[in-house]
Formats: C-alpha cells, structure tokens, sequence
C-alpha cells in the first residue's frame, strides 16, 4: 500500500514536472511558427518514446528480481540524488530557479530568428524543436516509468496511470491557458520528485543488495523522513551562508 | 566513430549527469552494503547514512 502510493505520487510528480517544460517549448515554438510541423514534431517524439518503453519493458522484466532492484534502485538514486542536489541548490540561492516564462520568450525569440521554409510542406525547424523538446524531456519519464514497473507488482499499470493523469492534467492547463505554466511551483515539485527517487532507490537497492529493512515497507517513511531532515538543514545552512536573513527552509525558493 | 562517440556521450550525460561522485558513491554504498549485509549483518543503517553522505558532499561541492 505505502509503496504503490509512493509510486503514483513519484511517477506522477516526475511526469508532471517533464511535462510542463516539454509543453513550454511546444507552446513557445507552435505561437511563434505555426501548429502543424510543432505537433507533427511533437507527435512523432511521443511515437518513439512509445517504442522506447515497448523494448525496455519486457527486456527489462526479463533480468532476475534480485539483480533488477541493485539496477532500478541504483538508477533511481543516481537520478533522485541528482534531482534533490539542483532542488537543494536552487531553494539555497546558489542555482537560479528555472524560470518558464523565461523558458518561453527565449524559445520564442529563437523561433522568430529562424529562416522559415514557407514554401516546405514541413518546417523542419519547428519540427525539430519540438521533437527534441518532448523527447528529451520523456526520456526521463520513460525511464522512471519502467524502472518503477519492473521493480514492483503491477508497478508499470500504476507509474504509467500516474504519467497519463499528469499529461492530461498538464495538456488540459496548457490547451486553457495557451501560456507557460508559470505558476506551478516547479523547484518544490523537484525537490520532492527528488526526495521520493531517492527513498526508493535507498530501499530497493538495499534490497537488491541483500537488505532486510526493519519494518519492511514502512522503513520507507522512515528513509523519507530522513532525507527530509537533512535536505530542509541544507537549505538553511545554504541560506545562512549565503548571507540572505529572514528566510524558511521553504524548497520553493519563495522569500518570507 | 563520431556518432557512436555522440551516442555514449548521451546516455552517459543522461545518467551520470554533472556530478560523476554521485554516480560512483552509489556504486560503492550499494556494493559495501551488498558485502556486509551477506555476512549476516544487519547494515540498513549503512546504506541509508551513505546516501545521506553522497547528498551532503554533492551538495557542499556545488555551492563552492
């Protein structure tokens, strides 16, 4: 039960947060360029994301259980550990937090600049913005997706549940709004995308690796809260350093 | 040549990332808890306290 919550929400954030800058550069280049060759570009990346999880999947439900969790779970925490260094930085003011309105006039600004092939049937410039926008950015998601479902019973039913609600969620926003998701608080979302990767990576490596957790599942909550000590401590002594007074330990970055 | 060359470059920039100490400190947690847990030790603490020790030294390193 603990796992297949920590599942969805994990998968789900992931998703969510991949998908908002994937949408910030379909929007940015799909106002500036026109539609068709952005979604064609866009279509065609999700086309082969799709392929990418087909092969993954079963090769990778094929490695035994035991391996499989010393190689998710080393994967997730390589990921999760990343995700929570730039999450940590950002909130302590040492990493600009990442702006998607800056995101999105700058991607603009580029398509405007770029000749346009008008008479082309396709404008490989949209097209290829936009493909290598949503595919870099689904990379991650895939990988998460998969790596989630074969270390776990019915985890690749409830990671991809997960990442089709976010895309719903974030494809609905962005058809309503026609604008950057600026106000999705987008190094909070990290920062516990981040601290749920690499919970489970803690514990299914330990797994893998011969581990008997106390308390099984519920160790999880114990890993989680841990990390969430010592990561919001970060912040502060981040914050304290680098000589900003009055704030919280808030990951958001925002300043009391 | 190059575009094998570009393809590793990739998926090593994809997992390993701008921080390689995080990658190999991974590495040898789950490899020294994967020894002593076979040994019939209980070493949960080890693997919990050496991610937490990855995080701090990534963490410091960036903010030099």
């Amino acid at each position: 039960m603990t796992r297949g919550v920590f599942l969805f929400l994990s998968a789900f954030l992931a998703s969510g947060v991949e998908m908002v800058e994937a949408l910030t550069i379909v929007l940015a280049v799909g106002v500036t360029r026109g539609w068709r060759s952005t979604l064609l570009g866009a279509g065609a990346a999700a086309v082969v994301l799709a392929g990418i999880v087909g092969v993954l999947g079963p090769a990778v439900s094929a490695v035994p259980l035991t391996s499989l969790r010393v190689l998710v779970g080393g994967l997730l925490l390589i990921f999760g550990l990343q995700w929570l260094r730039k999450a940590i930085l950002r909130a302590g003011g040492y990493k600009p937090l990442h702006d998607e309105i800056a995101s999105y006039d700058e991607a603009r600004t580029q398509a405007q600049h770029a000749v346009h092939g008008a008479r082309k049937s396709v404008d490989w410039y949209s097209f290829t913005v936009s493909f290598k926008g949503v595919f870099l950015e689904g990379l991650e998601v895939a990988f998460i997706v998969v790596t989630f479902g074969a270390a776990q019973r019915n985890g690749v039913r409830i990671a991809a549940e997960a990442a089709a609600a976010a895309f719903a969620i974030v494809l609905a926003v962005g058809a309503i709004v026609h604008a950057p998701l600026s106000r999705v608080p987008e190094n909070t979302l990290k920062f516990t995308v981040g601290l749920l990767l690499t919970s489970f990576g803690t514990f299914w490596a330990g797994e893998g690796a011969g581990l008997r957790w106390p308390g099984d599942d519920a160790s999880l909550v114990g890993i989680l809260g841990l990390l969430l000590a010592t990561s919001l401590l970060m912040v502060r002594l981040l914050r304290r350093r680098h000589g900003v007074a009055g704030l919280t330990a808030d990951p958001s970055g925002a300043r009391a | 040549m190059k575009y094998i060359a570009g393809f590793f470059r990739f998926w090593y920039d994809f997992i390993v990332g701008d921080d390689w100490r995080i990658a190999a400190g991974v590495v040898t947690a789950i490899g020294l808890t994967a020894l002593i847990a076979h040994r019939d030790i209980d070493a949960w603490w080890l693997m919990v306290f050496s991610v937490i020790a990855v995080l701090i030294g990534s963490v410091r390193r960036g903010a030099r």
